[in-house]
């Protein structure tokens, strides 16, 4: 079986692809296969104020096929998204997570659909995780009517409450102490449930948040903040935004713990460890060292502040799904040609769901006005001019 | 977060901004041409290199050349002491610009909309406002809070308010509203030499609109009154009061309404804190009908406050009830043709100045 070395710059990840104990040395169809590997994470975690987990996590054939398809789904997404951009079927805002796609998948694999997540506009995968459909991203993207706000809410405001997916906000680090509120929301019903409240480096800073994890700690409540550290907020380098770009440390009284973003099996663990840690003793910050490949939206070329060589090093040394890709070649759980496929297989998926939703609609004219309130009382509300439009909140 | 700038405004934003006079295209018989931006970035380099006192604060300001690049070239002019990058946090970097201010620097800062202005709103109204009122004069604050206001182009519900009246509502605070590059240059200069707090709202989509400028326009120490409007255009049926990008709008209307036989009179309001009253209330005493037009929620908005005060004024002189044009009374939709249906078009205008002549509407 050919093992895959992975060359880095830094001094970690020799041990990423030494398998501590093998599955099975004939190859069972994958997609169902649940025999427990075990594998090392690329580094270990560093903690603050707790005892870290261990580097060691369990998987099997069949999460890591998962991970690989799921990730390789949500980077076509992301990339298609940007040609839709420049074609200018997407107006607006878009803010891209190609790079990032370890978190999405690492944390969704750690918990279940009853613990909340909430982030900020770069949610595009966040949303899938959570059980999102292409069809619901590309039609919400081009304001049709099959997207999953309806077309009303953009890139920046795809939500999904059935699966406890808060949003998807637009107001920098605005999303954190909605997320405590969330915790707050299921400690008060006894819920035994966790939120996960998502913010960048950028966002590290604002004062709302430290306002709210004081009293989440106060509280006990069940929240775990992660910080995906990509290490710019916008154009601005951590260093030149934070006196301490230790993020997990900065939750000074509140453990913290920082991760490998580019590792999903690391998330999974770090989640799973957070999530433990939070229902019995409050609030913990998860510090995920990411990398986003585009710049900060379709309006930043991304390259003025960061060099192309660190962009294409990045990808080289740590791309999530590449990572991901070695180690089931390396444990010999599906060939290069099987993965392949289905990349070809994601491809194709995200073709199809393109192009049905340039064939949704664009919303009903009447839908301006649906949605202001969840009890409209009958009052009027207005067109631009109220004398032509006018129409009654339900 | 954001940094929009449009396909037509990037290409604009590629080009290097000179200094004020070789920005001009002088041809031998052509009026000049500035954009918004330029007028903005000309202006702000006039006044920096004027009162070593001022300085600018806020995100993407200096290394980025600025997100809708405004401030470009000004910190490898004037160095990292005087255009300062600012992590992302209003309320923090508000208020400490507030606190230079009340020591007498004049901070010029910048909201990158001023939907982001919203967390720092406790420090332009409570810190700047009333502090020449609470301490008798004592404590004036010469700063200015600029960028963005109201709706750009697909940027949804969270980033498209527009806060001129929310405000304008402020006593101790000036609160101005350019159109073209005339305004932007005449305007900002005169926010930044006055003693009080302004609020200096700008328009994104106008930032690369190109306007005809005049070499008295272009001279450094131009500025323009604050609390004054613009006749923009003369008539005598029907006055249609605007402001920001609302203005072009009005022209616009007021060309097809000339085709129709009326002759509209298009007031620039340039100010709407303090708001021109005489001005506005002269044109309706001569027109006698009155269309208010803006971006911005309908209610208790600018057009609101100026119906109101021809109401009290010019009660008499008025032939019509005045109409009032704004955005639609909903949180701004992504989806194009909602959002079509939720800010002002040339039409409403047009159909409300006819609805005021009492002509029937095509």
């Amino acid at each position: 079986m050919a093992l895959s070395y992975l060359r880095s710059s830094s001094s970690r990840s020799a041990n990423l692809l030494k398998p501590l104990s093998s599955g099975l040395s004939l190859r069972s169809p994958i997609s169902t296969d649940t025999t427990p590997i075990t594998v090392e994470t690329s580094v270990p975690f560093t903690s603050h104020r707790c005892d870290a987990p261990s580097r060691s996590v369990e998987t099997n054939p069949k999460e890591l096929l998962t991970f690989f398809r799921d990730m390789a789904l949500m980077r076509r997404m992301e990339i298609a998204a940007d040609s839709l951009y420049k074609a200018k079927l997407i107006r607006g805002f878009c803010h891209l997570y190609d790079g990032q796609e370890a978190f999405a998948v690492g944390m969704e694999a750690a918990i279940t659909k009853k613990d909340c997540i909430i982030t900020a506009y770069r949610d595009h995968c966040t949303f899938m995780g959570r059980g999102g459909t292409l069809l619901e991203v590309f039609a919400e993207l081009m304001g049709r009517q099959a997207g999953c706000s309806k077309g009303k809410g953009g890139s920046m405001h795809f939500y999904k409450k059935d699966s406890n997916f808060y949003g998807g906000h637009g107001i920098v680090g605005a999303q954190v102490p909605l997320g405590c509120g969330l915790a707050f929301a299921q400690k008060y019903s006894k819920d035994e449930t966790v939120t996960f409240a998502m913010y960048g480096d950028g966002a590290a800073n604002q004062g709302q948040l430290f306002e709210a994890l004081n009293i989440s700690a106060l509280w006990d409540l069940p929240a775990i903040l992660v910080c995906e550290n990509n290490h710019y907020g916008m154009g601005t380098a951590e260093w030149r935004a934070a006196k301490s770009p230790a993020y997990y440390k900065r939750g000074d009284y509140v453990p913290g713990l920082k991760v490998d973003g580019m590792d999903a099996l690391a998330v999974k663990q770090a989640c799973k460890f957070a999530k433990e840690h939070a229902l019995k003793s409050g609030p913990i910050i998860l510090e995920m060292d990411t990398y986003r490949y585009h710049g900060h939206s379709m309006s930043d070329p991304g390259s003025t502040y960061r060099t192309r060589d660190e962009i294409s090093g990045v990808r080289q040394e740590r791309d999530p799904i590449e990572r991901i890709r070695k180690l089931i070649l390396s444990h010999d759980l599906a060939s290069e040609k099987e993965l392949k496929d289905i990349e070809k297989e994601v491809r194709k998926e995200v073709d199809d769901a393109i192009t049905r939703a340039k064939e949704s609609p664009m919303p009903e004219p009447s839908k301006l006005f649906t949605n202001v309130y969840a009890k409209g009382l009958g009052v009027e509300s207005f067109g631009a001019d109220r004398k032509e439009v006018r129409a009654t909140l339900p | 977060m954001l940094g929009i700038v449009r396909q037509k405004t990037l290409e604009q934003s590629l080009k290097k901004i000179r200094p004020a006079v070789s920005v001009l295209r002088s041809y031998s018989s052509a009026a000049k041409q500035m954009t918004v931006r330029e007028a903005l970035n000309s202006a702000l380099d006039e006044e920096m290199s004027a009162d070593s006192k001022v300085f600018l604060i806020g995100e993407e300001v200096g290394e980025y050349q600025g997100a809708y690049k405004i401030t470009k070239g000004l910190l490898d002019k004037y160095g990292p002491e005087r255009v300062l990058d600012t992590p992302i946090t209003e309320a923090g970097f508000t208020g400490i610009a507030v606190g230079a201010a009340y020591y007498g620097l004049k901070p010029v800062v910048e909201f990158m909309t001023f939907n982001f202005s919203m967390q720092a709103i406790d420090h332009i109204i409570n810190s700047a406002a009333k502090s020449n009122y609470m301490s008798a004069g004592q404590i004036s604050v010469p700063i200015v809070f600029r960028g963005p206001n109201g709706a750009a182009a697909g940027v949804g519900a969270q980033h498209s308010q527009c806060y001129a009246a929310w405000y304008a509502t402020c006593p101790g605070l000036k609160v101005l509203t350019p159109y073209n590059s005339e305004d932007a240059r005449g305007l900002l200069k005169a926010a930044i030499r006055d003693p009080d707090p302004v609020v200096f709202l700008e328009n994104e989509l106008l930032y690369g609109e190109s306007f005809p400028i005049s070499n008295e326009v272009l001279d450094s120490s131009f500025c323009l009154p604050i609390g004054k409007a613009k006749i923009e255009r003369k008539g005598k049926h029907v006055t249609i009061a605007a402001y920001s990008k609302m203005v072009g709008y009005s022209l616009k209307a007021a060309e097809i309404l000339e085709k129709d036989g009326i002759d509209a009179e298009v007031i620039n309001l340039r100010s709407i804190r303090p708001l021109d009253r005489s001005a506005i209330n002269d044109s309706v005493r001569k027109t006698n009908r009155l269309v208010t037009v803006e971006e911005a929620f309908p209610q208790h908005g600018v057009g609101a406050e100026i119906c109101a005060c021809v109401v009290e004024e010019s009660f008499v002189y008025l032939d019509a009830p005045v109409e009032r044009i704004a955005g639609a009374d909903v949180p701004m939709p992504y989806a194009a043709n909602l959002e079509r249906m939720a800010v002002p078009q040339v039409e409403d205008i047009v159909r409300a100045a006819k609805r005021a002549c009492y002509r029937s509407v095509q």
